[in-house]
């Protein structure tokens, strides 16, 4: 079994506070993380290889420290790490990022299985998992809460939908991309995180993954960010309440009437 | 496919919804989509059609017309009672070449942001996710698509200028649907799935729907929710008791989730999903910041804590100190009584 986990380096938020004046979330001098939901997914492909055997293969596209995320991964159990980093990968879409993981997919060969978190917390797009997926014309599975059953020539995932799940049963090679539910990651011991600072870790470039200049970057993305603002602003006129519970009750209903939901 | 000058765009026209087409039903967003599309329509000169892939989905095309759309495109076949991504968007990436639509968009529930990715990559277009806000550009007419980003602290405005068609997915609860009009006129086009369409790698087996205790959290306009300070699983029970009595869904912080009071399905916040209510009631949340990011958006958040200084009572529009278990009893008998 051979296992591609694609993580993404991405801002934290536990610097983050709420700006009194606008109400929102202000990130400043932030770190950098693993998603979150890529966690699981590294934790999914390090569970699979370890009742079945084979290898997991991190993935990432980043700048030169995205590495960091790669010696996260090997620190829980993944066997190797593979940086996609280079200018002309700079300003992809999730198009253009779909084209380039799936293209070092093709490189890395003869993967069985790849697992990605069911999207980013930056960009929150969800749409990396399945364009990898088309790019590769493999089967996907979003949403992920279990994946079971696995055999030679595939597995059966639940699928979460906002009104109830779903089982499938999927030939590899596939993309699944996952949610928390799926499993509980393990900490990494000591011995794993200073074992994950001596491994080398290969940067591909553009042109080592074969890709197209026009189908990479800014040049190869359809979509444009052309502007961003704040968030509209939250009600700066807080009300508080404090009294019996039966005042606080009262209050709270005749904002629910005023609101017409009661 | 990449249209990057006027005569390629000119051979794109009108405005497509993908309709959510779930156990013979249209849902609710599909007619939200609708009511938003009719004016990009109508802003382009064009027609606005909706697309409805389903086991039985000739009997939704009335409605569609009725909620706004010109054109009802319909392929109806049994092969499609279940949710095979793949077989969706073989036939969506057919039709869009055969009928080279404009603007596509869809619902961002969790079947289309798995769904159309797929069509989008396949279709070699550009894809705006979760929108929260379309309109046409008076200059060029090309589709601009606003979406939060970073958790909604920023306000991303994203165009597509040389790829047709331009496509988004949709967050629920955000566009306001139109009044349904039975007399209003439209076409049925009707299409078939082909046989090429068909993925002979996925099976669905089995498909679980929970009406009784659905979590919508996408689409409730009233959200309770719960957390720490509910201190057991059976603070739960109270919460539902509320959301039943306004029609709402319950939802909880991670740290609820993670003590197994409450099942994942319910988690609101950066690991679980982001919720834009018309009301949200935060029951006992503190309000770490992975929370705040999936609720901020809501128009009106109603914290009740003990304690008057959590982050959650400091971002809530109506700050309520007093527990939680007297109150809410108090809101039950309140709604009962009038």
């Amino acid at each position: 079994m051979k296992i591609v986990v694609c993580i993404k380096q991405v801002p934290g938020t536990t610097d983050a506070k709420i700006d009194p004046e606008t109400k929102r979330i202000v990130r400043e001098g932030i770190s950098a993380v693993t998603n979150p939901f890529d966690v699981y997914a590294v934790e999914e492909a390090v569970r699979i290889k370890e009742k079945l055997g084979g290898e997991v293969v991190a993935l990432s596209m980043g700048p030169p420290r995205a590495d960091m995320v790669l010696r996260e991964a090997l620190s829980v159990g993944a066997d190797s790490g593979i940086l996609l980093s280079d200018r002309a990968f700079g300003g992809s879409d999730t198009w253009a990022t779909g084209y380039a993981l799936a293209n070092a997919i093709k490189k890395i060969g003869g993967v069985d299985l790849v697992l990605c978190g069911k999207q980013a917390v930056d960009g929150d797009t969800a749409q990396v998992g399945p364009g990898i997926a088309a790019q590769l014309d493999w089967p996907q599975a979003t949403y992920a809460m279990a994946i079971t059953d696995i055999t030679d020539s595939g597995f059966v995932v639940k699928r979460m939908h906002e009104d109830g799940w779903d089982l499938c049963d999927i030939d590899f090679p596939a993309v699944v991309t996952v949610v928390k539910d799926i499993n509980q990651p393990r900490v990494p011991t000591l011995r794993g995180r200073l074992a994950a600072q001596k491994v080398q870790i290969p940067v591909w470039t553009a042109a080592d993954i074969g890709a197209e200049p026009g189908k990479i970057g800014l040049d190869g993305s359809p979509t444009r960010v052309v502007k961003t603002a704040p968030p509209p602003m939250r009600h700066k006129d807080s009300l508080k309440v404090e009294g019996t519970a039966a005042e606080c009750a009262a209050v709270i209903v005749r904002q629910l009437r005023l609101k017409s939901l009661a | 496919m990449i249209a990057n000058t006027g005569a390629l765009r000119g051979e794109y026209k009108n405005v497509w919804v993908v309709a959510e087409f779930l156990d013979g039903e249209v849902q609710k967003v599909t007619f939200e989509l609708l009511g938003a599309a009719r004016f990009l329509a109508d802003a382009r000169k064009s027609e606005l059609w909706c697309v409805v892939l389903g086991d039985g989905a000739s009997r939704a095309a009335k409605s569609l017309i009725a909620g706004g759309a010109d054109v009802a495109l319909v392929v109806d076949d049994p092969r499609l009672a279940k949710f095979v991504d793949e077989n969706e968007a073989a036939a969506l990436v057919r039709l869009i070449e055969a009928y080279k639509p404009e603007i596509v968009v869809c619902g961002a529930t969790t079947r289309g942001r798995a769904l159309i990715p797929r069509v989008a990559v396949t279709a070699n277009c550009g894809l705006t996710a979760d929108c929260t806000g379309l309109s046409i550009d008076p200059e060029n007419g090309d589709l601009l698509q606003t979406r939060p980003a970073f958790g909604g602290n920023i306000m991303a405005t994203i165009r597509c200028s040389n790829h047709r068609p331009q496509m988004a997915t949709v967050r629920p609860r955000v566009m306001n649907a139109l009044p349904p009009d039975a007399s209003r006129k439209g076409r049925v086009v009707v299409e078939q799935l082909l046989p090429g369409d068909i993925s002979t790698r996925k099976r669905v087996l089995e498909v679980f729907h929970d009406s009784e205790n659905a979590v919508n959290l996408a689409d409730a306009r009233f959200i309770v929710s719960g957390g720490r300070g509910l201190k057991g699983p059976e603070g739960f029970a109270l919460l539902k008791r509320l959301a039943d009595a306004l029609g709402g869904a319950v939802g909880a912080s991670r740290a609820a989730v993670d003590s197994g009071w409450i099942s994942y399905s319910h988690q609101v916040g950066q690991t679980g999903q982001t919720v834009q209510s018309t009301v949200y009631v935060a029951c006992g949340i503190s309000g770490q910041i992975q929370h705040l990011v999936g609720m901020q958006s809501c128009d009106y958040i109603i914290a009740i804590d003990k304690s008057p200084d959590t982050p959650m009572m400091q971002l809530a529009d109506l700050a309520v100190v007093g527990d939680l278990y007297e109150v809410i009893p108090e809101m039950l008998r309140e709604l009962a009584a009038t």
